[in-house]
């Protein structure tokens, strides 16, 4: 039953949308990102799972063209454009690490999904038919029509999110990069965010990465999990990465993977660790329901 | 049809030269401050705009001991200024601290050693008043061409970058994602301040120049949900308190103490300030009705938009 809503299409060797390959960032001495390595093909759904400070934001900003790699490069799929940083910012669309608008924005939620598709043009948007249909048309594929009119600042951190989401996706991206959605939403507003991710994705077909600590209300959907520990990474499916050995070898020290109630912890062993102190023994993204 | 309107337009306000030229720039400078000022509130930079009016007090101080007009003056003290909070690193919020703290104060410093030498030599204090608190009425008519052209680059520069500096005064990140130049807009946005600051100087003065920028546009704020809209109500009230401040300082001239006029400046002020308090009262009166009805959800009320 926790199969996953879509399946990505099997990926073809030099077709990925994204290929991240050997990135190091290293930030006055401190390595931040250590040979981090992972490709996502068309239309697949990635979690980036790891705790604070793992560097989920440093490897999205890498990606984004925001931070430089000290080592190793970013690819990306679809067509070529001579300049990379415009076909970059083509092909991915991108929703930031939870902020709050402010109350007095004079933005009205449609107004937001509408700069999503000509935010970097310049003058003043001309309204015409075309451009209220495309923002009325993904203003219902997050099911926010309900709240179009108000002003941002004034909705709910999940209805925020939806905005933020349909901000990104109005710009057609292959791939849509999204920084901790799931951070300060309630169990409720957070699987519904899941399950419009999902949804939409698979509709439109476009690849997701998206970062969070808590792996659980991603489970049924991800296709395939980049696990960052201390700037180094594990990728693979689920099953593959969520392995006492692999973990173990991830944190560099004996990690337990526990069953229980089905749910999956994942648990240190017994250590001084100072890296696993702060986490009581029990990685936060750990626990996973797997039947 | 002056019978019917005397109580309100006093005598010869319709013939005099002095009040067109301030009604023509006090609309063009409403409608700048305005537009301006809607992104200055929402980029929370109005201490840039306290910053620009301390520096171009200097700058007008400067223009009046070399005697030349001292638009010029504020003009190149706000955008020597704009230059300073840039290299010092304005954008960022650290840096904020010191730029208002070392360079206002070494500004302000230049600006009393300005004006002590002028005044001294012309045993006067007119160009202190007139600078600090500006006025109106004063501007004479070989200014306009250059108030108009200012208006002109201001708008200008802020209409042709509105999409990236309304997305990235929202949410810089989110700009940079989307491949806008983030700084570069800030920079130019920061120029356009720095002008519309030097306009609102002439007219009202460098101490109050920022409550024309900051005032209509946070009034307007309050009014409207709608960015564009924004801009329009700001540029209006700002318009209308211009006028009115006009209407009622020409007034003032038969008001006690006879023979003086008061100030302009203070009326357009107060009017921009009593606007703001008014603005809260449709959220205000709002509030009370959701509370009164807390089943009315915000989602079904009618779109009644601005």
């Amino acid at each position: 039953m926790n199969e996953a809503p879509h399946r990505a299409p099997p990926a073809t060797p030099g077709q990925e949308v994204l290929q991240v390959d050997g990135v190091s960032v290293r930030l006055s001495g401190r390595t931040i990102l250590d040979r981090v390595s992972f490709q996502i093909a068309p239309g697949q759904f990635t979690g980036l799972i790891g705790s604070n400070g793992a560097g989920k934001t440093t490897l999205f900003r890498v990606i984004l063209g925001l931070q430089a790699a000290s080592a190793g490069r970013v690819l990306f799929g679809g067509p070529a454009h001579p300049r990379e940083h415009v076909r970059r910012h083509r092909l991915v669309g991108y929703v930031p690490q939870k902020f709050l608008f402010d109350q007095d924005v004079p933005l009205r939620a449609r107004d937001l999904v509408g700069l999503g598709i000509d935010a970097h043009r310049l003058g003043v948007p001309r309204p015409s038919r075309s451009r209220r249909a495309l923002v009325q048309e993904m203003l219902h594929a997050v099911d926010a029509e309900r709240f179009a009119d108000t002003r941002v600042g004034k909705l709910s951190g999940g209805e925020q999110q939806r905005i933020l989401i349909a901000h990104a996706l109005i710009a057609r991206p292959r791939l849509l990069l999204l920084d901790e959605p799931l951070a300060n939403l309630d169990l409720g507003s957070a699987q519904e965010v899941v399950a419009l991710l999902a949804r939409i994705t698979s509709e439109q077909q476009i690849a997701v990465l998206i970062s969070a600590h808590e792996i659980n209300p991603l489970l049924p959907v991800i296709d395939r999990i980049v696990y960052l520990a201390a700037g180094r990474a594990v990728s693979g499916s689920t099953e593959e990465v969520v392995r006492p050995d692999v973990l173990s070898e991830l944190y560099g020290r004996h990690v337990d993977v526990l069953h229980v109630h089905g749910r999956v912890l994942i648990v240190a062993g017994a250590g001084e660790d100072a890296d696993l102190a702060g986490h009581e023994g029990v990685f936060p993204g750990a626990a996973a329901v797997l039947s | 049809m002056s019978h019917f309107l005397s109580p309100v337009f006093a005598s010869g306000f319709f013939e005099s030269e002095a009040v067109h030229i301030a009604l023509g720039v006090g609309t063009l400078v409403a409608v700048v401050t305005g537009v301006v000022g809607v992104f200055t509130v929402m980029r929370g930079q109005s201490f840039a705009g306290e910053a620009f009016g301390d520096l171009g007090t200097t700058g007008g101080a400067g223009a009046y001991y070399v005697g030349v007009g001292p638009l010029w003056g504020f003009v190149l003290g706000n955008v020597i200024a704009a230059g300073a909070m840039e290299a010092i690193g304005v954008q960022r919020v650290r840096g904020r601290d010191l730029a208002t703290g070392i360079v206002l104060g070494a500004g302000l410093g230049l600006a009393a050693l300005f004006l002590h030498l002028y005044t001294t030599g012309h045993s006067t204090t007119g160009a202190t008043v007139t600078i600090l608190f500006g006025s109106v009425f004063a501007i004479s008519g070989s200014t306009i061409p250059l108030i108009v052209l200012l208006s002109a680059i201001v708008l200008a520069i802020t209409l042709t970058i509105y999409r990236p500096l309304l997305l990235s005064s929202v949410n810089a990140e989110m700009a940079s994602a989307r491949g806008i130049p983030v700084r570069l807009v800030g920079v130019l946005y920061l120029l356009a301040l720095a002008l519309a600051a030097a306009l609102a100087a002439i007219t009202i003065g460098t101490i109050l120049s920022t409550a024309l920028i900051v005032g209509p546009a946070a009034s307007a704020l309050r009014l409207t949900r709608r960015p564009l809209t924004a801009l329009l109500v700001a540029a209006s009230i700002g318009i209308g308190a211009m006028w009115l401040g006009i209407v009622l300082a020409y007034d003032s001239y038969n008001w006690p103490p006879h023979g003086t006029i008061w100030p302009v400046s203070f009326f357009v002020v107060t009017l921009v300030f009593v606007t703001y308090l008014l603005s809260g009262l449709p959220e205000a009166r709002r509030r009370r009705r959701a509370e009164r009805a807390p089943s009315e959800s915000s989602a079904v009320r009618p779109a009644t938009a601005s």
